[in-house]
């Protein structure tokens, strides 16, 4: 915050009054939008209890049903983003390493396969996996979770997997030279270095980076809802104001849910960082900055 | 690879379609954005409290949550359109708290010493920001605008899944299910599409960002 503070001087009287003017201003324009928000919405009736009844009153005969498709859909988009994110470190893992460990030539094909899936869209991978691998022949129908979940998993996997190598690239090339010069001199094998020195100090750089992430694989579970393979949280809210016709409170629970989690775990991801910036003074300031930049960057990859 | 040969007027409209889609969100989300990211430095706290309320809602709200609640809630208060003008205003909101945040970084990059500076030669706040500061900040932020806006144009997809008529990822949809050609081969196609944006754009983002490096 104390950066902000930088961009103008402390006001004095006049400023002061004009400052709290426009604050003044500015507070009744928002006031005033919000107001004519939700007379509008009242106008239109949306909050009667027709509406809202199934949502948030209990004895209405609908409730159960319909908390019961939204705890469901939930179940279903964690269960989702679990396992991509856990396919996804492992996958990640093992580019990221074999790109840092093959020279210069061996790597052409890693590189390329990186590049390949990090410029393609997450719906189109996720459209495939539904098309192509029944075309090929591969029959997910018997998988535990349904073929759906496993469309969503292998989709969000092919996209998230390289985005984490790369995370994981920058994270080992963060880290000081001595670190891999010491361990050489002790006389490790490259893989011993990588798997005992290096990569244990570029996870913990990379934890941020790895939460920021997980935020982008929940919020792209619901992708699954456009394309209808699988019933998560959002399909949920679909098949409920389908039936009940009321897509504003729906997608509202709905869409709190989501942000709600989501912005746990972004603040999760700043205090993680904010931690790690402070006991990781003594390797100097180049890598204090190099953590920053990892974990800015990939706050904004989607 | 017929359905490709075929069909190649169909990709070619819906390519053109996607960039159209995109170049219009992209004027969108850039001013949209940097309005947002001035609300969020501005010495009015109202003015923070908006752009902080609105970067926390927006960025984590899937935007497939947005595009649902621009084309099938809006209607219910009887705002109409067509899927094209939500799925556009949705992919510029939701763009736009990225574009801040990029924003948002840049400036918080410029040393301090160039708004001290700046303040001591008794610039004013808009000034400072618009003189000093911001071509300055724009300077940091082309890479990670560079790929806000690629993630931008992979999630103009979105749309297309949407239901958005005419753009590439729709191309897939009508030619595979409407027209029953196989899957592989189409698919492929729209793939090698975006790739043929996405891939010149990240190697031209890698240019711009060794270019433009700062040392500091």
């Amino acid at each position: 915050m104390s950066h902000d503070i930088v961009l103008y001087d402390l006001p004095g009287p006049r400023a002061k009054r004009r400052q709290t003017i426009l604050a003044i201003i500015v507070g009744l324009a928002a006031l005033a939008v919000i107001a004519v928000v939700l007379m509008r919405l009242n106008a239109q009736g949306q909050f009667s209890g027709d509406l809202w009844g199934p949502l948030v009153n209990p004895s209405n005969e609908d409730f159960a049903a319909v908390w019961g498709l939204i705890a469901d859909g939930f179940v279903n988009t964690m269960k989702a983003a679990v396992l991509a994110i856990g396919f996804s470190l492992a996958v990640g893992t093992a580019i990221g390493v074999s790109r840092l460990m093959l020279g210069k030539y061996g790597r052409i094909p890693i590189v390329g396969f990186i590049e390949l899936f990090r410029g393609l869209p997450v719906v189109i991978s996720i459209y495939f996996a539904s098309r192509v691998l029944p075309d090929l022949g591969l029959n997910l129908s018997g998988w535990p979770g349904g073929e759906g979940l496993w469309f969503v998993v292998i989709g969000l996997t092919v996209y998230n997997s390289v985005i984490l190598a790369e995370i994981l690239r920058s994270g080992v090339n963060a880290l000081p030279k001595g670190q891999r010069e010491a361990a050489s001199a002790i006389g490790l094998s490259n893989l011993a270095t990588m798997r005992l020195i290096l990569l244990p100090q570029a996870v913990r750089i990379m934890l941020p980076a790895l939460i920021s992430q997980l935020v982008v694989i929940l919020k792209d579970t619901s992708l699954a809802a456009v394309l209808g393979v699988y019933p998560e949280l959002l399909n949920s809210a679909k098949y409920i104001y389908l039936n009940l016709d009321n897509p504003i409170q729906a997608l509202f629970v709905v869409g709190t849910i989501f942000v709600a989690i989501n912005f746990g775990l972004s603040k999760l991801a700043t205090f993680v960082e904010d931690r790690m910036s402070h006991s990781r003074r003594s390797p100097g300031r180049e890598t204090d900055d190099q953590v920053r930049y990892l974990t800015d960057s990939s706050k904004i990859v989607q | 690879m017929d359905a490709i040969t075929e069909n190649f007027d169909l990709f070619l409209s819906g390519y053109w379609t996607s960039l159209k889609i995109c170049l219009i969100a992209l004027i969108g989300a850039l001013v949209l954005g940097t309005i947002i990211a001035g609300f969020r430095v501005s010495p009015v706290a109202p003015l923070r409290w908006l752009g902080t309320t609105w970067v926390n809602l927006i960025r984590n709200a899937p935007l497939t949550v947005l595009l649902f609640f621009f084309a099938f809630g809006l209607p219910e208060i009887g705002v109409r359109g067509s899927y094209y003008v939500f799925g556009v205003s949705a992919l510029v909101i939701y763009t736009s708290a990225f574009v801040c945040e990029a924003l948002r970084a840049g400036i918080n990059s410029v040393s301090s010493g160039q708004a001290e500076a700046a303040r001591a030669i008794g610039l004013p706040f808009m000034s400072t920001l618009r003189e000093v500061i911001l071509p300055q900040a724009f300077r940091t932020s082309i890479p990670p605008l560079g790929s806000v806006l690629i993630a931008m144009f992979k999630n103009s997809a979105v749309l297309g899944a949407f239901g958005v008529g005419g753009d590439l990822f729709s191309v897939s949809d009508t030619l595979t299910s409407a027209q029953g050609y196989a899957a592989t081969p189409v698919l492929l196609g729209v793939a090698v599409g975006y790739l043929l944006i996405t891939l010149p754009a990240g190697a031209l983002l890698g240019v711009l960002e060794r270019r433009t490096a700062i040392l500091r």
